[in-house]
């Protein structure tokens, strides 16, 4: 039975004060739900999004045959967060371009668009956002809330800053803190768009332009991080585009991985907006809930009370299994209930939203465990 | 999991202890010990198929190669670490020896005898012994660590481990007098010797 999907829109109006000390006096979050949530209010699980998702994690919409949701093989009935026993809430984040509040709308204040001036956003800011529409919804505890990569540290952080409303938390192929070489990567993607002619400043809603070149390279860049060495050598290894002679061109397509990550680029920068990467990578770059602590993951996590099941994946290399490693490192010095699975699996840091069933039936396993458990 | 062994660890292990069971495999024996026995703690194992049994049996379980060590576990951080018949599987076995009671206050470790007599006799026969217990041919057998239980005292008194206790497993009882000879399973309890 396949699901349909209805994106829904909650405002609020009492502002929400931002980490980095911006406000947003008014916002909306754009969220869909699958499932029902029961009598007790108990079978709630959040999904958060990673990079370029959004709220419509699964199902299709009506009449539209291609708008399958980004984690459809993950999260529908009968699946591994199976929406015949719970109640699954997907929620687009603050400064996202899918439509929750972002760059691209209207600044109360100015009655333009917010462009470069919309405030950074937090992994934190996202989470307390979150909690509000939680609220809304008249749910106080979730039976789990889970992502991957970038998601993967929203379901973390929402273990520390509301450990009485997790029950479980499920961390896929994510990390503790981004790394030098992690950052590098963002900062190489942010100045490929912010070098942009067409970029403005930030303010380029207002010329009618897009920074569609530094989307592209920043999507290409980014794209080839979140692949294997392996998975790449086997897709496209060194064939030509075209033939089977070397054109001897600087400009043209010549291999086939040229071709795959111009599409890509292209694709992307079809759809998303400049100012929201620079924000979510940004996001991305601040979270480290253990720089409160000297750096002392062990103590940044005993406030964290729910269980946890932290998945990582041995051929992703941009959130690599030893930080994974250290999350459960840090769980178990405090005595917190965890689970680690280490999937042995081509694809890289892709490997979270791919087919692959014994990554798929570990979830799976595990909400069923969640499912059967008395709610507290 | 044969329940004679199973019983005879679970004498060892103090009641509500945290427990490591290192090459857990589908988690029988740490489900056991949480159900009946007061206990809490984590399997560790490398199968991925095990992996999946422990998390549908409610045991919490870490995906780790015991042949990397031990790192992510602190000093003394469990009451009690299990091998249960992992140890003949390791290639570090010496180091995973003294991991274990670094790791915890004390040690539960069982291997194959090959000193048991059925497996004498083979050896003395000229074949290397095949036999419920080792049901594994030469050419094929996971365990690369094959020892015996007197083999182990000399191993345990180079390392200066404590043996706290020492007996064998045959069919469905414990055996003191001559395990080296009349037992499959050598079963040992150890701890470090400064404490």
């Amino acid at each position: 039975m396949s699901l349909i999907a209805s994106p829904q829109s909650l405002s609020f109006d009492q502002p929400l004060h931002l980490q980095g000390g911006g406000v947003l006096s008014q916002y909306e979050l754009s969220y869909e739900t699958y499932g029902e949530l029961n009598a007790k209010r108990s079978n709630a699980v959040l999904i958060c999004h990673a990079l370029n998702a959004s709220h419509h994690v699964a199902g299709k919409y009506a009449g539209q045959e291609k708008s399958q949701g980004w984690w459809d093989n993950m999260v529908g009935p009968g699946k591994a967060v199976d929406t015949n026993l719970f109640f699954v809430i997907g929620v687009n984040n603050l400064g996202s371009c899918f439509g929750s509040t972002g760059p691209m709308h209207t600044n109360p204040e100015t009655g333009r668009a917010y462009g470069a001036d919309f405030p950074v956003v937090t992994v934190e800011d996202w989470v307390l956002s979150q909690a509000r529409l939680l609220d809304s919804l008249g749910i106080d505890k979730l039976a789990a809330v889970m992502g991957g990569s970038l998601g993967g540290m929203q379901a973390l952080s929402w273990s520390l800053q509301f450990p009485k409303r997790v029950r479980h938390a499920v961390v896929i192929a994510s990390s503790p803190n981004l790394n030098a070489e992690n950052i590098a990567f963002n900062e190489v993607a942010r100045r490929a768009i912010a070098t942009d002619p067409d970029f403005h400043g930030g303010h380029f809603y207002a010329h009618g332009a897009i920074p569609k070149r530094g989307l592209r390279i920043a999507r290409m860049l980014g794209h080839i991080t979140y692949l294997s060495d392996d998975v790449m050598n086997t897709k496209f290894g060194r064939l030509l585009q075209e033939g089977e002679k070397f054109k001897y061109s600087t400009q043209e397509i010549e291999f086939q991985i040229e071709s795959y990550l111009r599409y890509q680029g292209d694709k992307f920068s079809e759809y998303f907006d400049a100012n929201t990467y620079l924000l979510i990578t940004r996001a991305l770059d601040y979270f480290d809930p253990a720089a409160a602590y000297q750096g002392n993951l062990q103590q940044a996590l005993a406030r964290a009370t729910a269980k946890f099941l932290l998945v990582s994946f041995t051929t992703d290399w941009r959130f690599a299994p030893a930080r994974s490693r250290e999350m459960v490192q840090a769980l178990v010095a405090n005595q917190r209930q965890v689970s680690y699975a280490e999937i042995d699996a081509p694809h890289g840091h892709d490997a979270f939203l791919l087919d692959d069933l014994r990554y798929l039936s570990l979830v799976k396993a595990y909400f069923e465990r969640i499912s059967l458990e008395e709610a507290v | 999991m044969n329940p004679v062994l199973r019983d005879a660890v679970m004498k060892m292990v103090p009641y509500g202890s945290r427990v490591l069971d290192l090459g857990c495999g589908d988690g029988t024996m740490l489900a056991h010990l949480q159900k009946n026995h007061g206990c809490s703690g984590y399997g560790v194992e490398i199968d991925d198929a095990n992996v999946l049994a422990c998390v549908k049996r409610g045991v919490e379980v870490i995906q780790l190669n015991l042949d990397q060590g031990l790192s992510m576990f602190g000093d003394q951080s469990f009451d009690v670490v299990l091998q249960i018949d992992t140890l003949q599987h390791l290639r570090n076995a010496e180091t995973m020896l003294n991991e274990t009671v670094r790791v915890g206050r004390m040690g539960i470790v069982t291997f194959p005898n090959f000193a048991h007599w059925p497996n004498r006799l083979s050896v003395m026969r000229g074949y290397m012994p095949v036999t419920r217990k080792l049901p594994f041919q030469w050419y094929d057998t996971p365990n690369i660590r094959v020892g015996t239980f007197t083999d182990f005292f000399t191993l345990a008194q180079k390392n200066h481990l404590h043996i706290q206790d020492a007996f064998g497993l045959q069919e469905d009882r414990v055996v003191r007098w001559w395990p080296n000879a009349r037992a499959a399973t050598a079963v040992f309890q150890l701890s470090a010797l400064t404490h």
